[in-house]
C-alpha cells in the first residue's frame, strides 16, 4: 500500500492507542510485582519481596514443577508425532479434507467441550486421571501448532535432494536423518516452543483432567483459584515470571522460525 | 508422487491414532451422552431420550445462549472495528517495520490467557487503577464498580482475542492490490467511496475469518466471565462448567456443549461460503484492473 504524509500521523497514532491497550495492563502487573506494598494504590518502593516470598510458598513450588513435567512430556510426543504428521500430509498425493480438519479442529473446538470430552471419556474407562492425562491431552492441541509451522517449512523444501540422496544409495533412514531432519530442524524446534508455551499456559483441560486432589495441580490451576480470592501481590510476581517464560519462548520460536517467514 | 516420502500414510498414522482416540471418541462419547438420561447417583443410566435437547431449548438456557451470544457479538464487533484501522495502521508502516509491529501486535496472544483476564481484575476493581485515576483527576463520588459486569468481560475478551482478529484482517489488507484503488481513485472515486466500495468488500474474508475466530471462542468461553464475570452471571461455557462438576447432570452438560459445537460448525461453514464468494469477487476486481 502506498504512503503519504497525510496519512502518516493518523496511523501512528492508532499505533501508539493500540500497543497502549495491549501492553499497559500487563505493564500495570509487571510494575506492581515489584511494588514493596503490593497494593496497587501507591508506590512505596522498589522491591522484590514478592518473588522471595513466591519461592517460599510449597504449593506454587509443587504447581511450577507439575507443569513442567506436563509441558516437557507433551512438547516432546506432540514434536515427534507432529512432525511426522507434516511430513505424511505434505507428502501424500491427494490433499483430504477430513484430515485436515481431524488435525486443526482443536484449535477451534471450545476449550471447555474439549475438556468435558476428555473427562466422559476417562471416567468411562474408569482411568486413573493425574499428570498423564494432562500430558495427552495438551498433545491433542500441540499437534496442531508443531504441525502446521513445520509444514509451513516443508512448503519450501525441495524434495529433489531427497530423492538424490536415495539415488546415491542412502537408505530412507539415512536421507531422513542427514538430509530432511537437519533442514527442517528450525522449524522443528520453533513449533516445540509454541507448544511448550501452550501446554505451560493451558488451563481447562487440565484442570477437567487432573483428576481430584491437589497432587497434580498445575500452575494455570494454581493461579485461577488464586485470582477467585483476588488481588495478592504474589501472584504479580508469578504472573511476571510466567509471561517472561512465554515470551522468551516466543521470541525464540520466531528467531529460528525467521528465515521461512521472510520467504 | 513416488520420489517423496515412501509411506505418507505411516507418517500420519501415530498423530491420527491419537487425535481418534483421545479427541475424535472422546467427542462421539460426548455426543452419545447428550441422549441419555442423568442416573440417580450421579453418572448415567442407559435410558435414551430427547429430553437434555429439548432442555436446551428451555426458556432459562435459552436466555443464556442469548446472552452469551449477545455478549461474544459485541466483543466481535468491538473488536474488529479496533482492528481494522490498527491493521491498516500496521500496512502503512515502512515495509521493514511491518513484521515487529505485526510480531508484538500478537505476542501477548501467546501469554497466559488467566494472568491476561486477571491483569484487568487489578484495573476495574473498586480500588483499582482506573477508580484511582479518576479520583486523582477530582472525581469526588462512590468508586465505580466496574468489575464483575457485562462491560468487563466484553473488554476481557476483546483484549484477549484482539491480536488474532488484527492478524486475520492484515493478512487480508496487505495482498490488496493497489493497482485496484488508484483505478477507483483514476475513475473518480473519492477516498470514502474508494475504502467503502473496494477495499472493505476485498477484505471481507480477513473481518470474516478473525470475526468467526474471536465469536467462536467467546460464545464458548469459561473463564473470562469466571473471573472478570465475578459469577454473577453464566455464559453458556460456565453452565456445562456446573453440570459436569457441580450439578452432576452429565447428559444435560453434553446437550449444551453439542449445542456449542453446532454454533462453531455453522458458523465456520458461513464463513468458508463468504470466502470463496469473496475471492471470486476478488478474482473478477484483479482481472478487470
Amino acid at each position: 500500500m502506498e504512503r503519504d504524509v497525510k496519512t502518516r500521523w493518523p496511523g501512528r497514532l492508532i499505533l501508539l492507542a493500540l500497543f497502549s491497550f495491549l501492553y499497559l495492563p500487563i505493564a500495570v502487573l509487571v510494575l506492581l510485582s515489584f511494588n514493596d506494598s503490593g497494593l496497587p494504590t501507591s508506590w512505596s518502593g522498589f522491591s522484590t519481596r514478592w518473588y522471595r516470598s513466591l519461592m517460599g510458598n510449597q504449593d506454587i513450588l509443587h504447581a511450577a514443577w507439575n507443569t513442567l513435567v506436563v509441558a516437557l512430556f507433551a512438547t516432546l510426543i506432540a514434536t515427534v508425532l507432529g512432525t511426522l504428521l507434516a511430513l505424511g500430509m505434505e507428502t501424500r498425493a491427494r490433499r483430504s479434507n477430513g484430515l485436515e480438519a481431524l488435525v486443526f479442529s482443536p484449535m477451534v473446538i471450545p476449550d471447555i467441550v474439549l475438556a468435558v470430552a476428555l473427562l466422559t471419556f476417562l471416567s468411562r474407562l474408569n482411568a486413573t486421571m493425574g499428570l498423564h492425562t494432562i500430558i495427552l491431552s495438551h498433545v491433542i492441541f500441540d499437534l496442531a501448532f508443531v504441525c502446521s509451522v513445520v509444514r509451513a517449512r516443508l512448503k519450501t523444501f525441495d524434495f529433489s535432494i531427497v530423492e538424490a540422496s536415495r539415488d546415491l544409495g542412502a537408505s530412507p533412514f539415512q536421507t531422513f536423518w542427514r538430509i530432511t531432519f537437519p533442514v527442517l530442524l528450525p522449524a522443528i524446534v520453533a513449533g516445540a516452543l509454541l507448544a511448550f508455551t501452550l501446554s505451560v499456559d493451558e488451563f481447562i483441560i487440565a484442570f477437567f483432567t487432573a483428576g481430584a486432589g491437589r497432587s497434580s495441580i498445575t500452575l494455570p490451576m494454581q493461579i485461577y483459584s488464586m485470582i477467585r480470592f483476588g488481588i495478592t501481590p504474589e501472584i504479580n510476581a508469578l504472573a511476571t515470571i510466567v509471561m517472561a517464560v512465554s515470551a522468551g519462548a516466543l521470541v525464540l520460536s520466531q528467531w529460528l522460525n525467521r528465515e521461512n517467514r521472510s520467504q | 508422487m513416488t520420489h517423496r516420502a515412501s509411506h505418507p500414510n505411516l507418517l500420519v498414522l501415530p498423530a491420527v491414532a491419537w487425535l481418534v482416540v483421545f479427541m475424535l471418541i472422546p467427542c462421539l462419547m460426548v455426543l452419545f451422552y447428550a441422549f441419555l438420561t442423568r442416573g440417580i447417583y450421579g453418572g448415567v443410566d442407559y435410558i435414551f431420550t430427547f429430553e437434555n435437547l429439548a432442555r436446551v431449548f428451555d426458556p432459562l438456557y435459552a436466555k443464556i445462549f442469548l446472552t452469551s451470544a449477545r455478549i461474544a457479538g459485541l466483543a466481535t464487533l468491538l473488536a474488529i472495528l479496533i482492528a481494522y484501522p490498527a491493521a491498516y495502521a500496521i500496512c502503512l508502516a515502512p515495509k521493514k517495520w511491518q513484521p515487529v509491529l505485526l510480531f508484538f501486535a500478537v505476542l501477548p496472544f501467546w501469554s497466559n490467557y488467566l494472568i491476561r483476564t486477571y491483569a484487568w481484575i487489578v484495573l476495574l476493581n473498586r480500588e483499582g487503577l482506573v477508580n484511582n485515576l479518576l479520583k486523582s483527576l477530582g472525581y469526588t463520588g462512590e468508586p465505580l464498580s466496574l468489575l464483575y459486569s457485562e462491560g468487563a468481560v466484553i473488554t476481557g475478551l476483546v483484549y484477549n482475542y484482539l491480536p488474532f482478529v488484527i492478524l486475520a484482517i492484515y493478512s487480508s489488507l496487505s495482498r490488496l492490490n493497489p493497482e485496484l484503488l488508484e483505478a477507483s481513485r483514476d475513475l473518480g472515486a473519492n477516498a470514502l467511496t474508494t475504502f467503502w466500495r473496494v477495499t472493505l468488500r476485498l477484505t471481507m474474508p480477513g473481518i470474516a475469518a478473525g470475526g468467526v475466530f474471536i465469536f467462536v471462542l467467546s460464545i464458548g468461553n469459561f473463564v473470562t466471565p469466571a473471573v472478570l464475570g465475578g459469577g454473577r452471571f453464566q455464559m453458556i461455557g460456565n453452565v456445562v462448567y456446573d453440570q459436569f462438576l457441580t450439578a452432576n447432570d452429565w447428559p444435560f452438560g453434553a446437550a449444551l456443549g453439542m449445542a456449542l459445537i453446532v454454533i462453531m460448525i455453522v458458523l465456520l461453514l458461513l464463513q468458508a461460503r463468504l470466502t470463496a464468494h469473496f475471492a471470486g469477487e476478488r478474482r473478477e476486481a484483479n482481472d478487470g484492473a
